[in-house]
């Protein structure tokens, strides 16, 4: 079966124009929805539904630059289905004894917040935004650039980086919305293949 | 392709629509009487089922076997309803599985109940064009459930219709603007009906209407604007006539039909004060008059928290699409609810722009259901809609925890595939619990459904490899297929859907409502004038008691002449006799109803509600 990037006609390449990919998939819908095959015998009725819904799949998982890396690793692994999460999320050993203070602090909270550690906990939490941006733009990036450009023997490492960034970008994931929780603002909502251009 | 019509199931109201072949644009087909609207409203009576504006007219008189806003218990268990159950007035059984009502001396359940509607709007498109129709496209809740979404298809099965298509109602009411009053770009609907609310972020671009996110309560409508204004009345009524109240032994809460003309009080308040700052209530209640002025302010107060609960959804849809308010090109109101001015507020508060609402919000559901009629039909091919599942659908794994496997906002159709082994040696049996939502743990999110793969062969433990699909189709409903690698064999399924009819119940449910079709259409007419006349003997004999004091005494023996001529008529089959004499009581007591209301009202009174207490023919549609 033919991957997500090929669906599109696109090289396994994480560079994409995503106004081209938006086009080619309307384009796509307009061939494969179910809604235009309603007169159709049962057979191509069936081709028409699994078509439309490898579609959708394919234009969710390349659309945003994050999703897109995360697919990638997952073909580039070889594996067809998703078992648990593509990426563990992994405290990045930079931030470790931070890290490690902040878990202390949430821990000790007990169930009210006094203003100091309110104040504390939201200028971490802000500065940890920051640094989530940063590692996405990372992504998004040089190490996508880097991945693309590297020869096929190099690749190993550039995926490497990849995934070590996404691991990084899932665990500062968890930390904000644990103290987003802390601090009765609820989680942020958001898986990564959730969000838009 | 045989002509395919769009219907809008409401929770107040249903309407039937298709898209006219010469003008390329959908109209509502009225009944006989010109009403474009239905109540969704089913009455038992010994004699017969009523539907719509019959089964609302003897609502206050038979709470216990008129049922309403039947929506709010599509693809539930009484575990989830039973809160609110107290409300209605109509009896709901306790039990496991798919809730089950006791009206009428039978037990239905509210697939069947949506039937009776769907089926008089089937006829309704059957009387217009001549011809049987079989197919339909029906709206639901974007935040419908697979179960909420399965009860609809089911409901259209035991009404004969083939439901070709579930559509959203957001997205439905954005095919009926786009037409030809959508431009390019971001449009936000905010559709807020009888009992659901739904938030719904699309792109349109180039004919096709993508759904970025979607969002909403399916138990958040008008009925809970009428309920706590029906609440606050109740209070008010027994601080100001305790004295009444306690004199005759009357406790309010506990009489059905006082509750029944308490909440048509709130909702037709609640209706008048969307166009005027404010508005005169007269209750006629049991030995008293309830009266008094509400204003507009008063009402919004009771209703700001209620309001508020749609803020919620907004952003997270927004949030869900990676937009902020000012992104948004345009705001769509859809649903009667959204007729309340703090509504109206509160959405243009948030996305900071005026919403439009040129269509009518109680039609343009049903308009958009004809276009997606149209376009399955092939009628119409520049126009496309992909549409979201608006709930993460996941498998319950150890711990309780739930692995999701199609996150909520996934464009549908979609599917996801998934790996099972055994896990004791020799293992044939693997079971799965498929759940919907949000929520880490399986045990607060839906349950859907226990599927159960069978005839796995003998082997060591983890050697199968059963290799199962999740998909969700175009009408966001699941299906599921297994299959063993190992020997490509498909494994077999069994589904116990955790509150859905069973195939076999949807069958007996099918031959049971043939029966009732084919009952003679003029005996449902005849239960339909007997009925209109006990409405009408109902409230007289209430004046009558009230008033009656009033009258001279040749007045009162011509009242009593008519009732008893009426009465002799109703014991008769012959319908126009029953309706000459219903209308000739109506006019013997014109002089009651004035003599009444200027004596218990002094003056202040409202004639439209005085109509009403007459029980004189009055529409509350606006």
């Amino acid at each position: 079966m033919s991957d997500f990037f090929e669906v599109f006609g696109l090289e396994r390449r994480l560079a994409i124009d995503v106004a081209a990919l938006q086009r080619r998939f309307y384009e796509l819908s307009r061939r494969w929805h179910p809604d235009f095959h309603q007169a159709a015998a049962p057979a191509e009725q069936a081709r028409a539904l699994e078509e439309s819904a490898r579609v959708n799949a394919a234009y969710r998982a390349l659309r945003d630059p994050l999703a897109r890396v995360e697919y990638l690793i997952r073909l580039e692994e070889g594996r067809a289905t998703r078992e648990g999460a593509v990426v563990k999320p992994k405290a990045p050993p930079a931030l470790l004894a931070e890290m490690f203070e902040i878990q202390e602090a949430l821990e000790a909270r007990g169930d009210s917040l006094d203003d100091g550690t309110r104040a504390t906990l939201t200028v971490q939490r802000d500065a940890l935004r920051a640094r989530m941006a940063e590692a996405e733009a990372q992504i998004a990036g040089p190490l996508s650039r880097a991945w693309d450009a590297a020869a096929a023997a190099d690749r190993p490492a550039a995926l490497a980086a990849l995934k070590d960034a996404l691991a990084t970008r899932a665990y500062l994931r968890t930390v904000i919305d644990d103290l987003a929780n802390a601090l009765g603002e609820g989680t942020e909502e958001t898986h990564v293949a959730n969000r838009r251009d | 392709m045989s002509r395919i019509v769009g219907i809008d199931l409401g929770t107040t109201n249903s309407l039937v629509a298709y898209v006219d072949e010469r003008t390329g644009l959908p109209v509502v087909i009225p009944d006989r009487d010109g009403r474009r609207l239905l109540p969704s409203i089913v009455g038992f009576t010994p004699d017969g089922v009523l539907v719509g504006e019959a089964a609302r007219r003897q609502l206050a008189r038979r709470p216990a076997d008129t049922v309403y806003s039947v929506k709010r218990l599509m693809g539930r268990g009484w575990e989830d309803v039973k809160d609110e159950l107290r409300y209605f007035p109509f009896r709901v059984l306790p039990g496991e599985g798919v809730v089950r009502l006791a009206v009428g001396g039978r037990e239905v359940t509210p697939p069947e109940v949506s039937a009776i509607v769907l089926r008089t709007l089937k006829e309704r498109a059957e009387t217009h064009f001549g011809e049987p129709v079989e197919k339909a496209v029906v709206t639901v809740p974007a935040y419908f459930n697979d179960s909420q979404r399965q009860a609809t298809k089911d409901a259209g099965r035991i009404a004969g219709l083939d439901v070709v298509r579930i559509v959203n109602e957001p997205t439905a009411a954005s095919l009926a603007y786009g037409l030809h009053r959508l431009g390019q770009g971001v449009i936000a609907v905010y559709d807020l009906g009888g009992g659901t609310f739904d938030i719904s972020i699309l792109r349109v671009k180039d004919g096709i209407f993508e759904v970025l996110a979607t969002n909403g309560d399916t138990h958040l409508g008008g009925d809970d604007f009428d309920r706590v204004l029906m609440l606050w009345l109740l209070e008010d009524v027994q601080a100001r006539h305790h004295r009444e109240l306690d004199r005759d032994c009357v406790e309010l809460a506990r009489d059905g039909e006082a509750m029944q003309e308490l909440r048509l009080a709130a909702e037709a308040a609640k209706i008048r004060l969307s166009t005027e700052e404010r508005t005169t209530l007269t209750l006629p209640l049991a030995g008293f008059t309830y009266h008094r002025a509400i204003t507009r302010a008063e009402i919004e107060r009771l209703l700001e928290p209620l309001v508020s609960r749609t803020l919620g959804p907004c952003r997270q849809a927004l949030a869900d699409a990676g937009l902020t308010p000012s992104d948004i090109d345009q705001v769509v109101l859809v649903g009667g609810s959204t007729r309340v001015p703090l509504v109206r507020r509160r959405v243009q508060e948030l996305f900071g722009k005026a919403p439009h609402s040129q269509l009518n919000p109680d039609e343009v559901v049903a308009l958009g259901a004809a276009v997606q009629a149209q376009i399955l039909a092939g009628g119409i091919k520049d126009m496309l809609l992909l549409d979201v599942t608006p709930l993460s659908l996941g498998i319950e794994t150890l711990g309780g925890i739930v692995s999701i496997l199609i996150p909520r906002n996934t464009t549908i159709p979609t599917s996801a595939r998934e790996m099972f082994t055994t896990s004791v040696d020799g293992q044939t049996v693997v079971d799965m619990h498929v759940v919907q939502g949000e929520r880490e743990l399986a045990r607060d999110n839906r349950s859907l459904a226990r599927f159960e793969l069978r005839g796995i062969d003998p082997m060591p433990a983890g050697m199968p490899k059963i290799e199962v699909t999740f998909l969700i189709d175009a009408n966001g409903i699941l299906q599921v297929q297994a299959r063993e690698q190992r020997t490509g064999k498909a494994a077999s399924i069994e589904v116990k859907p955790t509150y859905g009819l069973s195939d076999a119940d949807v069958e007996r449910m099918v031959e049971e409502s043939f029966a009732y079709a084919e009952a003679d259409v003029e005996a449902r007419l005849l239960i339909e004038v007997r009925n209109e006349a006990d409405t009408v003997l109902t409230h007289v004999e209430r004046a009558f008691r009230q008033a009656g004091a009033l009258l001279g005494a040749e007045e009162r023996k011509a009242i009593e002449a008519a009732v008893a001529a009426l009465r002799r008529a109703r014991a008769g089959d012959d319908r126009d006799a029953i309706r000459e004499r219903t209308s000739e009581l109506n006019h013997a007591t014109e002089h009651l109803a004035e003599m009444m209301m200027e004596a218990a009202l002094k003056g202040a009174l409202d004639t439209k509600r005085a109509d009403e207490i007459m029980g004189r023919g009055s529409s509350r549609e606006q």
